[in-house]
């Protein structure tokens, strides 16, 4: 069945109520059943939760073939836990038939790949899913389609139930002896730990895997010892360096900044652009440098910006140390920076992934953004956006907050060289549609910026402030004439992985790629 | 033209492709590229048409191509060619079989 944004869903898909997507705020108004964890009972007081090893605590926890894990991300690239509980679980336990439900996935978890090779893990759902294990599943050999969600996506689908979480494993930076965790005062510290925080609420067991314990009470704790059941200290969480990077750096490069430059224009065209405005970036070269432009025009109109949403770095903690932003929340933290001022810089707070994107709750920090500025790896000429699939049709990538934070702002502007190598970034049909184009208003590139026709109020603004825009299909038609037209991607009928709209309806699918024959 | 010997040119940078040709028997073409699915028809064809272009009638041909766009792919291949038959270092026929 087709769906809204054109993408054939196959019918054997939309059983137990799944629906396809329907546009934007299809499900405003409509109810939520939350379901609730079966959690055990700990009215005896306990001197201490530390278990000796990960097996003692997954045999603490029930653990049994068929099982959901679930892990968080907020490590990145340095995580070692969900590799080493996978490890334990499988290698130590025997288990098997078991699913992943990560808040993401990197290429630190390549050895995971093995497991779905195996057939020892035989579901993922995640947001992002990259490296080897993106390879293996886009090959056939994951036994059920991945589910991919994006941030705000994930608690939605953990409180309706349509996730179970047997066991969430929560990689934490410090806790104490009876699991009050924190991401910060250890020594793999990630700073905030939003994207634990709803699984550790709704999954039956919870064990925190640390690798520095502290003095009870750890508090201010993202992860309350009243949801855990068991707190195992490993040598090391992950490797710091790869967790937070030094300081993100700001591109030199001046393609980057001169989209930026008009990324910091269009936004100060707007009437949203006024003291007390919300704001989001991602971390990308052109959306980290329209921090700098934009602060620019603050200061000429003298207006401070309200709130700093997501995953937050060093420009955005330099703006709040000034003064020049009032607060920030924050659900990931970038760089070193952004990680030693969580809680310790004034209006530096931490959020919960349903706090900031989930769309069945009764108001996500998302519904509060003026703009949001994110990357692309391909958008087409409907404005949809791509960040999934590379243009070999192979996974490579994450949703993230990416639909989340397009659909709840007033004005979301996406930047993004207008090709890479010979890939078109701006294309006619994007392989995977994972951000809708209804939530997506303006393309930046470095030949041209279009407006979506469906905001005729930004085409005004751009043009009263003498902002040049053109049509999509002009960029579009620029790209190909510089790189030639790509042929069709050759799909074999295997649908290796279903990407769910945030709403919980279907977006679209991934098949399995055939191989080019020459 | 003769291929006489291997040579090769190009890098295998993002965006470029190392291309290396070899005396063969008629041509062959062994090609991986980081865009195959997308581009692989039209690399061949490009790689194909160029050969032709310059009279190469044998040849076992290799690329390795990071996204290399047409242009730098036809530069490539007709650079490797031409330093095959130690013809590279000048009276390059310019705007002739080389455009």
């Amino acid at each position: 069945m087709k769906n809204a944004v054109g993408r054939d869903i196959p019918d054997y898909l939309l059983v137990d109520g799944k629906e396809v997507y329907q546009g934007k705020q299809y499900m405003d108004g409509k109810y939520i059943q939350k379901v609730g964890p079966r959690t055990r009972r700990y009215e005896k007081p306990q001197e201490t939760k530390v278990v000796a090893s990960l097996v003692d605590a997954l045999k603490l926890c029930g653990a049994r073939d068929g099982m959901t894990f679930s892990f968080h991300h907020a490590l990145r690239n340095g995580d070692f836990v969900a590799n080493m509980v996978m490890k334990a679980a499988i290698e130590e336990m025997g288990l098997k038939d078991l699913t992943i439900a990560a808040t993401s996935l990197g290429d630190a978890n390549d050895p995971i790949a093995d497991y779905i090779e195996q057939g020892k893990v035989i579901g993922i759902q995640t947001s992002g899913i990259r490296g080897r294990m993106g390879e293996v599943v886009s090959a056939g050999k994951l036994k059920t389609p991945a589910i991919i969600r994006s941030h705000g996506g994930r608690p939605r689908a953990i409180e309706a139930g349509e996730v179970h979480i047997d066991i969430a494993f929560v990689a934490a930076p410090t806790s104490d002896c009876v699991g009050n965790c924190r991401g910060i005062g250890g020594k793999s510290n990630c700073g905030s730990l939003g994207y634990a925080i709803t699984d550790s609420r709704f999954a039956d067991y919870v064990v925190v895997v640390t690798d520095c314990l502290v003095d009870f009470p750890n508090f201010p704790a993202s992860v309350e010892a009243i949801d855990v059941d068991a707190v195992v200290v490993v040598d090391s969480i992950g490797n710091p360096k790869k967790i937070a990077s030094a300081a993100a750096r700001i591109s030199q490069n001046p393609r980057d900044l001169m989209m930026a430059e008009n990324v910091a224009k269009i936004i100060a065209s707007t009437p949203y652009f006024k003291d007390g405005f919300v704001f989001q970036t991602g971390v990308g070269g052109p959306s980290l440098a329209a921090n700098l432009f934009l602060e620019k025009y603050m200061d000429e109109r003298n207006i401070r910006m309200g709130l700093a949403v997501g995953g937050i770095c060093k420009p955005m903690v330099e703006l709040l140390k000034k003064g020049k932003v009032r607060a920030a929340v924050d659900v990931q933290d970038f760089d070193l920076d952004a990680v030693n001022s969580i809680n310790q810089t004034p209006g530096h707070f931490e959020m919960s992934a349903s706090q900031y994107a989930n769309p069945a709750n009764k108001g996500a920090f998302v519904n509060k953004l003026d703009f949001v500025v994110l990357a692309a790896l391909e958008i087409d000429t409907d404005f949809n956006v791509n960040v999934l699939t590379g243009s070999d049709g192979v996974l490579r990538g994450a949703p993230g907050g990416h639909p989340d934070t397009a659909a709840g702002s007033k004005v979301c502007i996406i930047v993004t060289p207008l090709i890479r190598g010979r890939m078109a970034t701006v294309c006619e049909k994007v392989v995977t549609v994972t951000t809708p184009g209804d939530c997506v208003d303006v393309l930046v590139t470095d030949y041209g910026i279009a407006v979506n026709p469906l905001r005729p109020d930004l085409v005004e603004c751009l043009d009263k402030a003498g902002i040049p825009h053109v049509s999509i299909e002009s960029l579009k038609e620029k790209a190909y004439s510089l790189v030639g037209r790509p042929d069709d991607l050759q799909w074999e009928d295997q649908v290796v992985a279903v990407l769910e709209a945030r709403d919980g309806t279907i977006l679209d699918v991934v098949r399995k790629v055939k191989p080019l024959e020459l | 033209m003769e291929i006489c010997k291997t040579a090769a040119a190009g890098t295998l940078e993002s965006s470029d492709c190392l291309v290396t040709v070899e005396p063969g028997n008629g041509i062959s073409l062994e090609l991986s590229s980081s865009v195959m699915n997308q581009y692989g028809r039209q690399i061949k064809a490009t790689v194909l048409e160029t050969l032709e272009r310059l009279g190469v009638e044998n040849a076992a041909v290799t690329v390795v191509d990071k996204g290399a766009l047409d242009c730098t792919l036809k530069a490539r291949v007709e650079c490797a060619v031409f330093r095959s038959c130690d013809a590279s270092a000048e009276n390059i026929p310019w705007g002739g079989a080389v455009r």
